[in-house]
Formats: structure tokens, sequence, C-alpha cells
């Protein structure tokens, strides 16, 4: 009886000790997990999922304190790329955060009316507005994610959302549609 | 000669040729359209950037815009004119959209360019002067992907060139261009041949034509001297289709495959089309750049098909209308074949480098309309693939938009032949399924981009919110600490001097106190006297007060 014990003990001695130098040197740094989601977001940091931003809303993923049908931006594609990686179930986007857009969008500003107050400078996540005080802004076509956050700031309303350019090197092949004769049984 | 032992790809298909038909009569050179519309990009690659502006005048082989990319190849004026527009006219691309064109006039004059200059004496030049020339002329693969020519002379580091391979199989049903420029430019292509095996250094020199073309295989060999016929072959082989595809005509011709993603450079290979070579000979010999090409017009909606030799730019209705098409047969124009062509909605729409044949068709030939059936798993598809590929699965997962699948499939080693869906009994259109995967993934590459370098900026900008948001604390703390410092000073000052002047108060005070009274020093003889009278008398008073 007395034996067991011992050996038990110092059983869980070793592997405890075993497992605590394993955490401390094989530690792995951040969490990849939320990597990994962060990666599959769209990253056009329009909160619409009500975080402040896509890494936020990977790790509230990750914690399982969100959802993973509240990206508009990233629609059905990112739900099934969510679901995948996280082995749950695909659901359909939550309408409550917004729509999912049929075509990409970039926002532009109207300089004939920008009064240069900088607000949606101030807004915008990735910095795709370029302008200084008092002087004319102006949108980075390229760099915009089309999150529209710099709308509402704007005290002149002279931001407009328009669809992206699309030249032949963005131009996609449709998938065939016809209709599949169903076998007869 | 004979003796060349050939190899043999993986399926391929036995099609109907319909080459005789375009083949009666001579090439005939086109007469100048009075207008060419000259797209910007006809090659693979970035756009060319136009250095005429509207109003110029422009001559024959002057250069209209300017490559500004290393993949991107320049474009000549095709004839003299002026230039009456530079904007997005419709170009000849599967998608039918319209892309930026440059408008020249013709003014029928036809004038070249004074300073052309060409070099007989080729073998002197140096490979590199070679593939600035070939570059400059705007030469690119003339066989259809319109590749710049002068990148695949160039070998790079380490990379021996044992084999140049001209391809002239031309294998698609109906085209005959190729052939037709065989016969009449033989000696054209062999030097151009010599010209590319200088600039690569490569040994031997091998041309693939198909032997439904033997009046080709002739005349080239007649164009051969003695000493050429030392290093240079030329090859009839098997008419399957696709042979004339890069990877399956290396394959018959020198036995070895071309991994997966890797180049025919990379085994040692380096092949061209054979209108690419009669283009190098042109330019290097001549000074001529690429302005030109022959064009097969064909079909079963025209009445006279044969080969024409067309300026870029001139309008398909133009070539059509020489070629007296049966404007009420006429139900769908095809550029290229049958097999891998596109379809073409605007007539107007013009030939470019790339433009090797215009294909009309009656309504009775179209097959590609009947009903779609479902996958039966037969096989075929799998049987007939050139390039060894699961068609089936590559359908399943291209349906199912799983591009990782897909993609595991090697879907990006399909060359589009379209071999499995002409076998296909259930008549599914398999290589529309392919390209829509690969635009797709291409899609999905360009959105990943974007969206890490949005990641990026907005981490950027997060990090430099984070920085002044500490910048203005730390400010903000310094300026306290500033401010309580100063501050604290003065009072301490303030509180040091108070002290201080308390202490010299009290000082003086004691000091007052505890002094002797100041007269009682050098007294003179009865001022003590004095002194000692009045201490007496106090003292006295002193004793008599308790007294008292």
């Amino acid at each position: 009886m007395l034996e067991a014990i011992i050996v038990l003990t110092l059983l869980a001695v070793v592997f405890g000790l075993l497992l605590g130098f394993a955490a401390v040197r094989f530690k792995v740094e951040g969490d990849p997990v939320v990597d990994q989601i962060d990666s599959l977001l769209p990253q056009t940091q329009c909160g619409q999922c009500t975080y402040a931003g896509c890494r936020p809303y990977a790790e509230a993923i990750a914690n399982g304190e969100a959802e993973i049908n509240q990206c508009p931006p990233g629609g059905e594609t990112v739900i099934v790329a969510l679901a995948d990686l996280l082995g749950v179930d695909a659901k359909p986007l939550n309408e409550e955060h917004g729509e999912a857009k049929e075509e990409k969008t970039v926002v532009i500003i109207d300089e004939q009316i920008c009064i240069g107050c900088t607000l949606c400078i101030q807004a915008c996540p990735v910095d795709a507005i370029l302008g200084a005080a008092k002087q004319m802004h102006t949108v980075i076509k390229d760099e915009c994610t089309g999150c529209n956050l710099c709308i509402p700031p704007c005290p002149v309303d002279c931001i407009y959302i328009k669809p992206v350019e699309t030249g032949l090197k963005e131009w996609k092949w449709p998938l065939p549609t016809h209709n599949e004769k169903e076998p007869q049984s | 000669m004979n003796g060349r032992k050939l190899w043999h790809f993986h399926g391929g298909l036995k099609l109907d040729g319909h080459k005789p038909i375009s083949m009666q009569s001579t090439v005939e050179p086109l007469p100048i359209p009075p207008q060419l519309v000259i797209p910007l990009q006809q090659h693979i690659g970035a756009p060319a950037e136009p250095v005429v502006s509207v109003g110029d005048k422009v001559k024959k082989g002057q250069v209209i815009a300017e490559m500004q990319a290393t993949v991107s190849a320049p474009v000549h004026a095709p004839t003299s004119g002026t230039v009456t527009a530079i904007e997005e006219r419709s170009i000849p691309h599967p998608s039918g959209m319209s892309a930026a064109c440059i408008v020249i006039d013709t003014d029928g004059k036809d004038e070249w360019l004074d300073d052309r200059k060409g070099h007989s004496q080729y073998h002197l030049l140096d490979p590199e002067e070679l593939r600035i020339l070939i570059r400059n002329a705007g030469i690119v693969g003339l066989g259809g992907a319109g590749f710049p020519s002068y990148l695949k002379l160039q070998p790079g580091a380490g990379k021996i060139v044992n084999t140049l391979i001209l391809n002239g199989a031309e294998c698609e049903p109906w085209i005959t261009c190729d052939a037709m420029l065989m016969q009449n430019r033989a000696r054209d292509i062999i030097d151009g041949l010599n010209i590319m095996r200088h600039a690569v250094h490569a040994g031997e020199c091998l041309i693939g034509v198909e032997d439904n073309k033997p009046e080709a295989i002739s005349a080239l060999r007649d164009a051969l001297s003695e000493d050429e016929k030392q290093y240079i072959d030329v090859v009839a082989i098997p008419t399957i289709y696709p042979t004339g595809g890069e990877k399956q005509l290396i394959k018959v011709l020198t036995g070895k495959e071309i991994p997966s993603h890797k180049l025919p450079i990379d085994i040692g290979v380096v092949c061209h089309n054979v209108g690419t070579a009669a283009a190098v000979a042109d330019a290097v010999i001549r000074g001529i750049p690429l302005i030109s090409r022959y064009v097969t017009v064909t079909g079963t909606a025209v009445a006279k098909p044969h080969n024409l030799h067309a300026l870029f730019g001139t309008p398909m209705d133009f070539l059509l209308q020489q070629c007296e098409p049966q404007e009420d047969k006429l139900a769908r124009l095809i550029m290229g074949g049958p097999m891998m062509g596109f379809e073409i909605n605007d007539r107007q729409t013009p030939i470019i480098k790339t433009t090797n044949c215009l294909l009309t068709m009656q309504q009775q030939d179209i097959t590609d309309d009947q009903p779609v059936q479902p996958c039966i798993r037969c096989g075929q598809c799998a049987e007939a693939c050139p390039a060894q590929l699961l068609p089936q699965q590559l359908y399943w997962w291209s349906k199912a938009k799983d591009f990782d699948k897909v993609q595991d499939y090697n879907v990006f080693d399909c060359i589009e032949c379209g071999c499995c869906a002409l076998v296909c009994p259930s008549h599914i259109p398999l290589v529309q399924y392919y390209r829509f995967a690969k635009t797709e993934i291409w899609q999905q590459e360009r959105d990943k981009q974007k969206s890490d370098r949005a990641r990026e900026r907005h981490e950027f900008r997060q990090y430099r919110m984070e920085l002044k948001k500490k910048e203005d604390e730390e400010r903000r703390r310094k300026k306290k600490e500033l401010l309580k410092k100063t501050q604290g000073d003065k009072k301490e000052d303030d509180k040091k001097s108070a002290i201080e002047e308390a202490m010299a108060r009290v000082a003086a005070k004691k000091e007052q106190q505890s002094a002797a009274p100041k007269n009682t020093e050098e007294l003179t003889p009865a001022q003590q006297k004095q002194i000692a009278e009045a201490d007496a008398r106090r003292e006295r008073i002193n004793k008599d007060e308790p007294e008292s």
C-alpha cells in the first residue's frame, strides 16, 4: 500500500516536472489560433462585427465570445473558411451586422466640397486618406478597404461610395451556368 | 534524319484538320485600312505606355508605346498616319471588355521611319545586343500566348540550353497561318532560328512540324544549307492534337517532361514559334519591328477562306470583307481555333500580335450548346488529357468552389486544350470550370495580398497612435514635472529663506540679549566707580526687597 502511494507520488512529481519544463521550454508566443483566424478575415477594419477591428474580432472568436457569422465584408467565403478552421458548422451571415456586399467598393472624396476638416483622416483605419487641416483630402483608392467608416464623420457629406474599378487583370471567367438534367430514376 | 526517335505524350486526340480549304490561294497582303486601332496590351504582362499624343504624325515602324516593365513589349506604328485618339476600344479578349488603344488614321503613304538599321552580320553581335534588338522590336510569342520573346532568349545564370525547338506543329484544326509562313518564308525562319541559337548558345536545333503539312516540311528542308543540316533537324511529327502545346512538343521531340511549376529552360530546352523566328529575322537583319502577321480567315461562313498578311490594328471586319463573308450564315466569329479560341462579338475588334486565325461558324457547326448531362464518371476525359490530370476531380472541386483541392489536383498544369470537354459524353463544359477556378484563385490571391497590406497599414496605424499617445503622455508628464519642480523650488526657496530670516532674527535677538551692555568697556575710572556704585545700589535694593 505504502509502496504504491510512494510510486504514484513519484510518478506524479516526475511528470509534473516534465510538463512544467515543457511548458516553459516550448512556450508559444502569441495565440496561433488568433493569427489563423485573423489571416482569414478581410481586414477591412470596418467594425461591423461590433469589435474594434479584425484582430479584436479574431480574438473574440478564439475566446468563444463571438460567432463566426458577424463579418459582412467577408461574407459566405469567410464564414466557410472559419468553419473549416475551427471545425464548427457554417451558418448564414448574421444580418444584424449588415448585408454581404455584392461587389467591392471604395470611397471617393468630392474634392470640390471637401473643407479639409481631417475628420475622415482620423476615422480611416488603414491610413488611406491623404490631406492636412484646411487642405483638400483625397482617398488612396488602392489602399481603401471599403469600410465606409469615414462617411459618418464628414460634416459636409462629400464622401461617396463607388464600386472598385475592374480591368482586364481583374476579370474572371464566370462559373458555367447550365441546368444539369437530373438522372432519370 | 528521318530515323529520329520520337516520343508520345499522354492522351491527345486525332481531329479533323480542315486545313486545305484555307491553303488554296497564296497569302495576300491586305490593303491598308483607313483606320488602325492598336491596343497597348497585345501580350502577357504589363500594358505599354503611349509615347505619342493625339494629333502626332507617326511613320511606319515608329515606337508609339514603350514598355514600362520587364514583362512587357513596346508597340510600333504599323503604317504612317496621324494619331487621332488614345482611348478605350474593344479588344480581342474573352471578356469582351475594352482597353486603352492608340487610334491611327492612316495616310496611305506607308512611309517608313528613316533610321531603320539591319544587322546582316548578326553572328558578330553579342547575345545581349540581340536580345535588346528583339525586345525593342516588340516581338512576343506569335503562337498564341504572346509572352515577350526576349525573356525566353535569356536563359539566366547557370542555365545551359541544349535544345532549341521551333514550334511549327500548328495542331488546332482550321488554322494554317504557320503552315503558309513555313512554305513562303522558310529561309527567314531558318535565319531567325540561327539568331536565336546564337542568343542562347544552343547546341541542337529542332523544328517540329506535324506530318499533315508535307509542303512546309519540304520547304524548310530545302532552305537548309549543308552546314546548317549539321545542327538543324526538321522533324515530321504525328498529327495529334495538342502537339503544338509547348510541353507536349518538347515531350514528343526530346522525351523529356517539364515538371509541374517549372519551365522548359529548367530542363535545358527553349521553344519558340516559327512565326516568332521569322519576326526575329525581320527585326535583326532588316530592322523591321513586329507590325504585321499572317492571319488565317476560314470557317464555313466565308466563301473565300485564305491567309492574309494583316497589319496590327486592322479591324477584323476588314479581313472578313476580303474573304467574302456569307452574312446570313455567319453565326459566330472566333479568334483562334475551334478548341482554344474565344468568341468575338464586336467585328470592329482589331487584329493583334496573337491573332492567328479568324474562324467563322454557321449555326449548324456550333456544338457547345448541347444539353449538359450529369457526369457518369466514364473517365474518357482523363484518358484524353495531355497533361495527365484528372479532369473529373478538377470538375467536382471547381464546381464546389473548393479551390485548395483544385490546386491540389494541379489545375495550373491544365493547358486548356479542351480535349476533355470534347470527349465528354455528357457535354460538360469542363474547360470553363477550370478557367473559372483559375481566375477565382488569382482573385483570392489578389484579395489576400490586399488584406495583408490593409492589416499591415492598420497595425502600423495602431502602433503610431499608441506611440503618439505615449509621447503625449510623456510630454504631459514632463511638463507637469517641470511645473512641479519649478514651483517646488520656489516654495522651498521661500521656506528656506523664511527659515533663514527667522533664524537670523532669533540669532540677532539672542545676541542682543546675551551680550553685555555695549557701554561697559574702556571706561574711565570715574565711570567705573559710578558703575560699581550703581551695582552696589542694585544689590542693596535686591537685598532689601525680600525684607520689605
